[in-house]
């Protein structure tokens, strides 16, 4: 049994928060460059341009990206061969990113639901985070991370269809999602869909999509095919960079699919911004 | 063709009328943020007439919550929310003598026949660009409300501060006139 010292624990969170606030990852910053040499709409063409001057200060000069610089999103696979010593795991996770949001002067975005209060003096700066944790093999802990904003948040959706709706009733809805968000979430995007599993599964696949790197091909090539037909389906919406229009709208569409029951077919879409800052460690 | 405009603050219907969507513009001078829970406390004192934090006409508001100020820093970063969530305030704000909003994402209907009612203009600023933004303002005061934190109200400073107009005073909105425009139909 290997033993982690909970401190190392906060620590590596802590770093991991802090990188993720101002840098843009290799993966983001390479799509968003793509796309503008790609765009062809001269308004979208120079905001792209705006978004990667944005990146090369924010890493310059250790400044947050964006000012919504999110809730904290992990997904912890925990080796079944380790233990941490001196704490409980969810507390490290949530003390290294209440440490990372402070020290990186990053926003405490997270209040209470009716009366809206923040929570940076009761619960925590920028707590809780959102952890799903998972009990895996080996004794190492990985740790997946994302600061997800809320703009994209808020344009999500998921939904149940009868099996009869299949991969053409969910295309259909994933253009609905995107058509309907317009600007809003900051486009260009990456769609993370959740397929199959039961209701909250696929809710939770969806954002684990999210978080695969932009631009890697899906390992089950019948998704790979159908992340390519989705792209080209919402890249004709002509959304473009920030809703003002142009043919870049989709940086990429990630699937992840389950097994499901076999009355329903789940589907869920996490919509990421352009800003899509996300990270993987092993502890 | 999109024309590159300098407008100072506070803004006159001179400024605002010459305006098309599409236009780029650099602000300067003074602007003043609030995002949800001001507008609602704004609102609710114009509707009790009451005196605001602030003069209202010829103003700019900002749809806005910066990230903390490092040390010696005057703001953090600070790029636009998403701006149907004032909808339901804006119209109020632009009766009462604002002339400008700074947001992202599209306004509804009544929002837009405002901006057309009352000569203001609805200005799109680059979201997740808040590092570059921030770095165009140059001072900022908590001026209202500093109990909502990120939220309180603002009074900034910026300096050729770079936003597009999206909703004119014709009733041109710049998110249907460039989707339409790129929009591949089957």
């Amino acid at each position: 049994m290997r033993e982690i010292q909970y401190q190392d624990v906060v620590t590596a969170i802590k770093n991991v928060i802090i990188h993720c606030g101002t840098i843009l990852p290799d993966d983001a910053y390479k799509a968003i460059k793509d796309a503008h040499d790609n765009e062809k709409s001269p308004v979208a063409k120079e905001v792209l341009a705006q978004l990667l001057i944005n990146a090369d200060i924010a890493k310059d000069e250790k400044r947050p990206l964006c000012q919504d610089t999110g809730l904290a999103v992990f997904f912890v696979n925990v080796g079944a061969d380790c233990r941490i010593i001196g704490g409980l795991l969810r507390d490290a996770i949530n003390e290294g990113t209440e440490q990372g949001y402070k020290d990186a002067y990053l926003r405490a975005s997270t209040c209470e639901p009716f009366s809206r209060a923040n929570l940076k003096d009761t619960v925590g700066y920028n707590l809780p985070a959102i952890i799903h944790f998972d009990i895996v093999a080996g004794d190492k802990i990985e740790v997946e991370y994302a600061a997800k904003g809320g703009g994209s948040e808020n344009v999500s959706r998921a939904t149940v269809f009868p099996p009869a709706a299949g991969k053409a009733g969910i295309i259909e809805y994933v253009k609905q999602v995107i058509s309907d968000a317009g600007g809003n979430p900051c486009p260009p995007l990456t769609v993370g869909v959740g397929i199959g599993g039961t209701f909250e599964k696929a809710g939770i696949s969806s954002k684990h999509a999210l978080f695969r790197t932009i631009g890697s091909v899906n390992k089950d090539p019948e998704m790979a095919e159908m992340e390519a037909e989705i792209k080209v389906e919402l890249n004709k919406l002509g959304i473009g960079t920030m809703g003002m229009g142009g043919i870049e709208t989709v940086l990429a569409v990630h699937i992840e699919s389950n097994p499901c029951h076999i009355a329903s077919l789940p589907v869920s879409v996490n919509v990421q911004c352009h800003s899509s800052r996300h990270a993987h460690i092993t502890i | 063709m999109s024309k590159t405009y300098n407008l100072t603050t506070p803004l006159t219907k001179e400024d605002t009328q010459k305006l098309k969507a599409g236009d780029i513009v650099l602000l300067n001078g003074t602007i003043y943020t609030a995002r949800d829970a001001a507008h609602k406390k704004l609102v609710d004192l114009i509707e009790a007439g009451e005196e605001l934090p602030f003069d209202l006409i010829g103003s700019i508001i900002y749809f806005v919550g910066p990230t903390p100020p490092k040390p010696g820093e005057p703001i953090g970063s600070a790029g636009p929310t998403t701006s149907y969530r004032m909808d339901s305030y804006s119209p109020t704000m632009l009766k009462n003598g604002s002339l400008g909003m700074i947001g992202k994402g599209k306004r509804n209907q009544a929002v837009k026949d405002a901006c057309k009612e009352y000569s203001g203009i609805y200005f799109g600023a680059t979201g997740g660009a808040g590092a570059l933004l921030g770095k165009k303002i140059t001072s900022a005061e908590v001026i209202a409300y500093p109990e909502l934190g990120p939220e309180a109200v603002r009074k900034l400073t910026v300096k050729d501060f770079p936003v597009t107009v999206i909703n004119d005073t014709f009733g041109n909105d710049l998110y249907q006139i460039g989707r339409a425009k790129y929009e591949v139909k089957d």
